[in-house]
């Protein structure tokens, strides 16, 4: 697993510890840039961050537009596996990558937390 | 008629897994009896879950009460137990009606006509359907008359979600470029933000689809967001097309993937239908 700087490193460590979360990324809302990574090794850190950051804008201006307001969470499903993101107030992205039978309930608990503590 | 629904409750009581529960229902349907007509149908249906006609109860009682989402999908349930299950076939021909889907309510009440040709109330509905006027038909087994609904509601986008809630107002079926291709969208003041909405989701499939892939996890299967006053659910039906499902907040999450689950088949059947 890579490593992420101190300080951030505690952050992604809430998201991680959770049973079932394969990784745990900070991303750059604006841009998708990786802020901090705790990633399993394979995993290309700076390409899903990259189209989480797109993914993240489109929806956002999606369900704005629809009147639901600002996205806070997020949860791609899939055959494999999730990925599952919160928006900290200042644009940064919590984003976790997770096995297909992860407490999704839990894993976004910590994910706002996460994002809390990121600010 | 009131010493009917005391005979039949009694024997319904000596037994409960007797099948009388459905000449009880159907009773106190027909005597607007609704909260106790629903009881008895649910009450049945936990015991006969695999009873086509406990399922066309519950289906007559929801349509009854407009609950027409729901009644969809016992009627479907009942097809699914016994495919020519007649009053599964009229009830659903009735909902298509209401939605202005007049091709699959004729089709559905042909289907009807195959099992029952001497039943006049099919060969009336169906008549109607083919000459699209407005009408009563004795076919239809919900209170309102079967074919009133077409001239009211000939909406082309509420074809695809014919039967389900929200289909003017909450679901929206669109191609991979953003082009809607059924359904409608408001917000919460009542504006409609279809085009918008679709520009702003054109090429999520498609993202959404290599994020997958990226991180090894397969195909996409659905995309949940939680906003600040409300949900939407997206899921791809088939191929790049893309649904949207959008509720107020009050709808849970999980509750919105069912609901999700339903437009996407209805989505589907329809895109195969245009194919």
């Amino acid at each position: 697993m890579t490593t992420a700087p101190a300080g951030f490193g505690r952050v992604l460590d809430l998201v991680t510890r959770v049973r079932g979360v394969r990784g745990a990324m900070l991303v750059a809302g604006d841009d998708g840039l990786v802020v901090a990574e705790q990633l399993m090794e394979g995993i290309k850190g700076p390409a899903v961050a990259a189209l989480a950051a797109s993914l993240a804008s489109r929806l956002r201006r999606a369900l704005e537009a629809a009147g639901v307001g600002a996205g806070q969470f997020w949860h791609l499903q899939a055959e494999k596996g999730a990925l599952l993101v919160v928006t900290a107030a200042s644009g940064i992205l919590v984003v976790a990558v997770a096995e297909p039978d992860v407490n999704v309930g839990l894993v976004r608990l910590e994910l706002l937390r996460a994002a809390e503590a990121v600010g | 008629m009131a010493d009917d629904v005391k005979a039949l409750s009694a024997e319904l009581a000596q037994d409960p897994d007797s099948l009388v529960f459905l000449r009880l229902g159907e009773l106190l349907r027909h005597k607007g009896q609704l909260d106790a007509a629903h009881r008895v149908a649910l009450t049945g249906l936990e015991r006969h879950p695999h009873l086509a006609d406990a399922h066309d109860l519950y289906a007559r009682v929801l349509a009854d009460k407009h609950d027409f989402e729901r009644a969809f999908d016992e009627w479907d349930m009942a097809l699914r137990i016994a495919p020519d299950h007649v009053g599964a076939l009229k009830g659903l021909a009735f909902l298509y009606f209401k939605v202005g889907d007049v091709q699959q309510a004729a089709a559905h009440l042909a289907a009807a006509q195959r099992v029952a040709p001497d039943d006049p109330g099919i060969a009336q509905a169906l008549a109607l359907a083919h000459g699209g006027e407005a009408g009563q038909s004795a076919a239809a087994p919900a209170p309102e008359p079967m074919a009133a609904a077409p001239a009211a509601q000939p909406l082309e986008e509420a074809r695809v979600f014919a039967g389900l809630e929200g289909a003017e107002e909450g679901l929206l079926l669109l191609d991979p470029s953003g082009r809607v291709l059924g359904g409608a969208l408001k917000d919460p003041a009542g504006r409609d933000v279809t085009d918008a909405v679709a520009a702003y989701l054109a090429g999520v499939s498609q993202e959404a689809g290599r994020t997958a892939k990226l991180l090894g996890l397969g195909s996409w299967t659905g995309l949940a967001a939680e906003g600040q006053h409300g949900h939407a659910h997206l899921t791809p039906p088939s191929g790049s097309a893309l649904l949207l499902v959008v509720r107020e907040r009050a709808v849970p999450m999980g509750r919105l993937a069912i609901m999700a689950q339903r437009a996407a088949v209805a989505a589907r059947r329809w895109l195969e239908a245009q194919a």
